[in-house]
């Protein structure tokens, strides 16, 4: 028994209560002390129904995209040699390392009209910035290292010997891929599409700016919370983040048990 | 962070021999169509955001970007930046290796609930983790009227500002320790102990030594995100110009007032404070790896 568990045990338990537990309690207390009535109005307007209805749908199609196409980059990524290889490696993270606020104006910039992206779109009668279509591209942003970062280690610890069997047994790349690969996978790729999910639900600063914030069109649902606290509705706020908070603790206890089973599922250390 | 999977030297072991060889190659149409279209993916989304900021933001001129910098209301959000991560960084460290030492070291019941708990601000909204600070701390919240009657103020002042910074940047260094610490196991520790080291001494001289590069990668990752954190401290601001304005409410109240190249200038600030934590990373991986400490 090594020293110190009592005293680290303590810090950790009081930190994590003061500054996390006992502030997020407060916004159920909150929520429910205005009564049930109140709640539902609150949390069921129209309006905020609209936010859910894009914010959910936008994540999830973002999070779809995320799935294939980061699959495709850490394919890429592991299996294929090609020059800046290591800058591509290296740069996937920037959506971790970048400011949303940044994140946001940047896009709006490139999808705008007159944009680098935004005049290309333009003759084809597609318009992102302002629309939903651009609180998709601004999801897809963030969302795009989780992905590539839950899928790559798994991908690098594969043992060749597997796929080795499969074509001596006379199986071709693709049904190797479909019947081998893919199952093996399927953990990681699960977890990782569930994380880009999660961080879309919650996000602000990147949206915000590409979205125009139209009501009942393009407004998220965080936006509307930072709207009600603007008009000192504190009982409309409260309500739409009690609806959140509880969805961001489903998805944090199926990302957990997720990546418990991704771990199992490869024999990687477990406990992340 | 969350999906890195804790790993700051991936294993650069992964052979680039699969193409090499029969079994593991795909066929050459394949391999130019999925190159071509996860770089076609990763230059799209990934590098023209961060080029057209720094396009943007020299788009009149060197002067006009400098000028954008030094105006006092620029360099009072740099203060309050610096300052917010100065409280929340070394905060969070502690925490950090306070959560990890009892983590990783020990067994007890409701190790994997605390586990999760800690990861708890990578799935709550910034918007929500904003908005706890006004229920507690507002002048409708709950210590509100004590608040003003002793004439303290938290939310809409900088106070409030760290605190929500601390809230969304608390897991940063316990995640990158925990799985690091589990890993290296309790052998050393143990040895240390018994010989009578005390567990100060033994946390500085056995422990320290062998998590040093993982404990500075949290510290980087920590940084970066209480400098450049947006939601949450735009909830608790109150966006008083010169007051309680971080750099990034300042770049969205430049670029609500039109003001693009000079909103850009600022904006590139904290996109070069992104890759230098990108090249910092890089660079602390190369080491662990080279220095043969897995992480």
């Amino acid at each position: 028994m090594l020293p110190g568990f009592r005293s680290t045990l303590g810090i950790t338990l009081l930190y994590l209560s003061l500054v996390a537990l006992i502030p997020l309690a407060a916004v159920f207390l909150k929520s429910a002390g205005h009564g049930w009535d109140a709640f539902w109005t609150a949390a069921t307007a129209p309006r905020v129904m609209a936010s859910y209805r894009l914010t959910f749908g936008a994540s999830f199609a973002a999070a779809a995209i995320n799935l294939a196409f980061g699959f495709i980059l850490a394919w890429c990524l592991v299996r294929y040699e090609f020059p800046g290889r290591k800058l591509v490696d290296a740069l996937v993270d920037l959506p971790f390392a970048m400011p949303t606020a940044v994140a946001g104006i940047a896009l709006t910039a490139l999808y705008a009209r007159d944009g680098w992206v935004g005049r290309w779109l333009e003759p084809l009668g597609v318009k992102v910035a302002f629309t939903p279509l651009g609180v998709l591209v601004a999801l897809v942003f963030i969302g795009l290292p989780f992905v590539v970062r839950t899928v790559q280690p798994v991908l690098e610890n594969l043992e060749t010997e597997l796929e080795e069997a499969a074509a001596s047994l006379g199986a071709d790349r693709w049904s190797t891929f479909r019947r081998v690969l893919l199952p093996m996978l399927l953990p990681a790729l699960l977890t990782g599409f569930a994380l880009a999910f999660a961080r879309a639900i919650g996000e602000y600063g990147s949206v915000i700016f590409i979205a125009g914030n139209i009501p009942l069109v393009s407004e998220i649902t965080p936006l509307l919370i930072v709207a009600k606290l603007e008009q000192y509705d504190y009982v409309g706020a409260t309500a739409i983040a009690a609806v959140l908070l509880a969805c961001s603790f489903v998805l944090l206890f199926a990302i957990n048990g997720l990546q418990a089973w991704s771990a199992r599922h490869n024999g990687l250390e477990g406990g992340l | 962070m969350a999906g890195t999977a804790g790993g700051i030297a991936r294993t650069e072991a992964a052979t680039h021999a699969y193409q090499g060889r029969t079994a593991t190659r795909d066929p050459r149409a394949v391999r130019w169509l999925l190159l071509a279209i996860g770089l076609g993916f990763f230059l799209v989304f990934l590098l023209l955001p961060v080029v057209i900021v720094f396009t943007e933001a020299l788009r009149k001129g060197w002067s006009a970007y400098v000028a954008a910098l030094i105006e006092p209301d620029a360099l009072s959000a740099i203060r309050l930046t610096l300052l917010t991560a100065l409280v929340a960084v070394p905060a969070n460290l502690l925490f950090g290796i306070a959560a990890a030492w009892a983590i990783a070291k020990h067994d007890f019941r409701g190790k994997h609930l605390l586990v999760t708990l800690i990861d708890l601000p990578f799935s709550v909204s910034p918007v929500v983790a904003g908005l706890i600070f006004v229920l507690l701390f507002g002048a409708q919240g709950w210590l509100g009227p004590w608040l003003q009657a002793h004439d303290l103020k938290i939310v809409f002042a900088v106070p409030g500002i760290v605190l929500a910074t601390v809230f969304i940047t608390f897991p940063f260094v316990a995640r990158e320790l925990i799985p690091l610490m589990q890993a290296q196991g309790r052998d050393e520790e143990e040895a240390a102990t018994v010989l009578g080291a005390s567990g100060l001494r033994t946390f500085w001289h056995v422990t320290l030594p062998n998590i040093k590069w993982g404990l500075l990668y949290g510290v980087i990752l920590c940084n970066a995100r209480a400098m450049g954190e947006f939601g949450a401290v735009s909830v608790v601001s109150g966006h008083i110009r010169g007051e309680t304005n971080t750099l990034p409410l300042h770049v969205e109240i430049l670029y609500n007032e039109y003001h693009f190249a000079a909103a850009f200038a600022v904006a590139s600030l904290l996109a070069l404070l992104a890759l230098a934590t990108l090249a910092l990373k890089q660079l602390l991986a190369w080491r662990a790896t080279s220095n043969g400490t897995p992480a």
